[in-house]
């Protein structure tokens, strides 16, 4: 049960992100989530996208350095403490966390987390038997 | 005995020109030209003798030591070059039985292209003398404290000056290079007068000593800075800030070290040592011998020494030789500044860096072939920056994934060269392509003056 992230490799440079999501918009390419690491030099576009083959695909073709991640994206209710319960569960079973980001889908009260940690399968299988929802990649269409 | 004259074309300045060794440094070319005559027939033959590297070559060419008369005869001898000095490594050039041998000095650089250059005792005596004339020249006296800030160890700058400042009798400081607090405390402390180290970093000096308000502390008179190029301008700099006069020192570890040729009072052209080292500039496409006063490559060939004599060693450095009478009153040669390279070897921060070698890191670190070298001098301190395009293997979702990878080529990078370069990653197919040659050399410190 996980999304499939693709990141790209984006240089610091003025205009560079947006010729990047004319690329994306000319291919009618729909973005769930965003989010970008940055360094002086350069920044890490990650993004969750429904068709993530097709993305690829396309930014290959295009000269982009990309690739794909296997990321867990956590759904929960909208509301204070959600994310807090989350992320105790990961702290009190020693799961490191890379790195997280956050989306809205269409239905109401919900958010969902996207989180990049160390061993997928060991922390998908607490959060479970912690009865978190997780959602796959197919499940992104309904969101 | 010091020899007096009268200059009035510097600054007004009467100026008492002395000599470490005025019999050679002054003599009438006549008798420069039947000592290199003299020391070239037995320098050969020696060679000849010694080195079946070198023997296979003039072989090669149909010259025996016989055919060496005089020094006109020198453009007969085959040639040597770097690729000689990586092929023989590390024993084939050497002339002389390894016993007799008390020194080692090296280049920095890979096996491939550093230079390890042998001394016999006496070598160091004439390396050392011709260290010693520099200091002379440039004001320097027995009652002198000459503070030796170029790196001490394999490379030559360090020993070369500290064993000349020893020869011609000044109280020596050996600081080596770095800790600059403690360079300038020991400066005011111990009244240095005579700075000796690369021009970059007397330029840095300066700037230190002028944001501490120590400028009147202290003593300094001279300064001798080599081993990279500098510009007119950046010596207008230093004298300025430090309040000194600036002479330029050229060498090669190859030939010896610092001292191969040096600057004197006029300060129009490094002379160069005659009486151990002959000088023909050539093209460096045709290996022609050029006439004096023209452009070429510059070629030593080592008449004294023993250990690790080379004969016609071409340095890829760009000059132009001047036999005019030179106002100091020394009659040996003088060679300008270097002018560039025939070859695409950069000096950066004093040491000497080959595209070929970044090349080999990248490539050994999984990064693709194309890149681009960019140096620049910031403050008077040169900075070497490397960009490299991304590759999907290098590339991770994660910063510190790619700040790893960008660190192991960094370190790959330092202890390939032996200086920091800065890695820049850049987007895939963003370095130009050319068709021909590759431009992956952008210099903008316009070090050469033409």
């Amino acid at each position: 049960m996980n999304v499939k992230q693709i990141s790209v490799f984006v240089e610091n440079e003025a205009g560079n992100l947006a010729d990047l999501t004319k690329l994306l918009s000319e291919n009618n390419i729909d973005m769930r989530a965003l989010s970008i690491a940055d360094t002086k030099d350069f920044g890490i576009l990650r993004i969750i996208v429904d068709d993530s083959y097709k993305t690829a695909c396309v930014l290959k073709d295009a000269g982009y350095v990309c690739n794909i991640t296997p990321v867990l994206a956590v759904e929960m209710s909208d509301e204070p403490g959600s994310l807090n319960k989350i992320l105790m569960i990961l702290g009190e079973n020693k799961l490191n966390l890379e790195y997280t980001y956050a989306f809205n889908g269409r239905k109401e009260g919900r958010a969902y987390m996207i989180l990049r940690v160390d061993e997928n399968e060991k922390t998908i299988d607490i959060l479970a038997k912690n009865g978190v929802k997780m959602i796959g990649q197919d499940d992104l269409k309904e969101l | 005995m010091p020899v007096i004259l009268n200059n009035d074309r510097e600054r007004n300045l009467k100026l008492m020109e002395n000599y470490f060794q005025p019999e050679v440094e002054c003599a009438s070319r006549e008798e420069i030209k039947a000592l290199q005559s003299e020391r070239l027939v037995k320098q050969v033959k020696h060679v000849y003798d010694n080195v079946p590297y070198y023997r296979k070559k003039m072989e090669e060419k149909g010259v025996t030591p016989e055919d060496i008369k005089s020094i006109d005869d020198l453009h007969k001898l085959p040639f040597l070059t770097k690729d000689d000095l990586r092929e023989a490594y590390p024993y084939g050039l050497v002339a002389t039985p390894l016993e007799d041998c008390v020194r080692i000095q090296s280049t920095s650089g890979t096996t491939g292209r550093r230079v390890v250059a042998f001394y016999t005792q006496d070598d160091l005596d004439i390396w050392e003398n011709c260290c010693a004339r520099a200091i002379v020249a440039a004001g320097g006296t027995k009652s002198d404290v000459v503070h030796v800030s170029y790196g001490y160890g394999l490379f030559t700058g360090g020993p070369g000056l500290n064993g000349g400042s020893h020869k011609m009798g000044a109280l020596t400081l050996p600081m080596s290079s770095g800790n600059t607090d403690r360079q300038i405390q020991f400066m005011c402390d111990l009244g240095s007068t005579i700075l000796c180290c690369t021009p970059s970093y007397a330029a840095y000096l300066g700037e230190t000593i002028t944001e501490k308000g120590l400028k009147d502390e202290i003593k300094l008179k001279a300064g001798i800075f080599g081993a990279e190029a500098w510009t007119e301008e950046m010596r207008h700099d230093i004298e300025n800030t430090l309040g000194i006069k600036a002479y330029d020192i050229y060498g090669l570890t190859e030939i010896s070290g610092p001292g191969v040729a040096f600057e004197c009072s006029a300060q129009t052209g490094m002379h160069i040592n005659e009486d151990h080292f002959i000088a023909e500039v050539i093209n460096p496409k045709t290996g022609e011998v050029l006439p004096d006063g023209e452009k070429g490559e510059l070629v030593f060939t080592s008449i004294t020494k023993k250990a690790f004599p080379l004969l016609r060693y071409r340095t890829k450095d760009i000059c132009i030789l001047s036999r005019e009478k030179c106002s100091c009153g020394r009659t040996h040669v003088k060679m300008t500044k270097p002018m560039g390279r025939s070859d695409d070897m950069l000096i950066i921060k004093g040491v000497n860096v080959f595209p070929s070698q970044i090349e080999t890191v990248l490539l050994n670190q999984g990064y693709p072939a194309n890149y681009q070298i960019i140096v620049t001098r910031e403050n008077n301190s040169d900075q070497l920056e490397v960009q490299v395009e991304m590759t999907a293997e290098m590339f991770s979702d994660t910063i510190s994934k790619v700040e790893a990878n960008e660190k192991a080529l960094i370190s790959a990078l330092k202890s390939m060269l032996g200086i920091y370069a800065k890695v820049k990653l850049v987007a895939p197919k963003t370095i130009a392509r050319s068709e021909g040659k590759a431009v992956r050399i952008i210099d903008k410190r316009n070090l050469y003056q033409n």
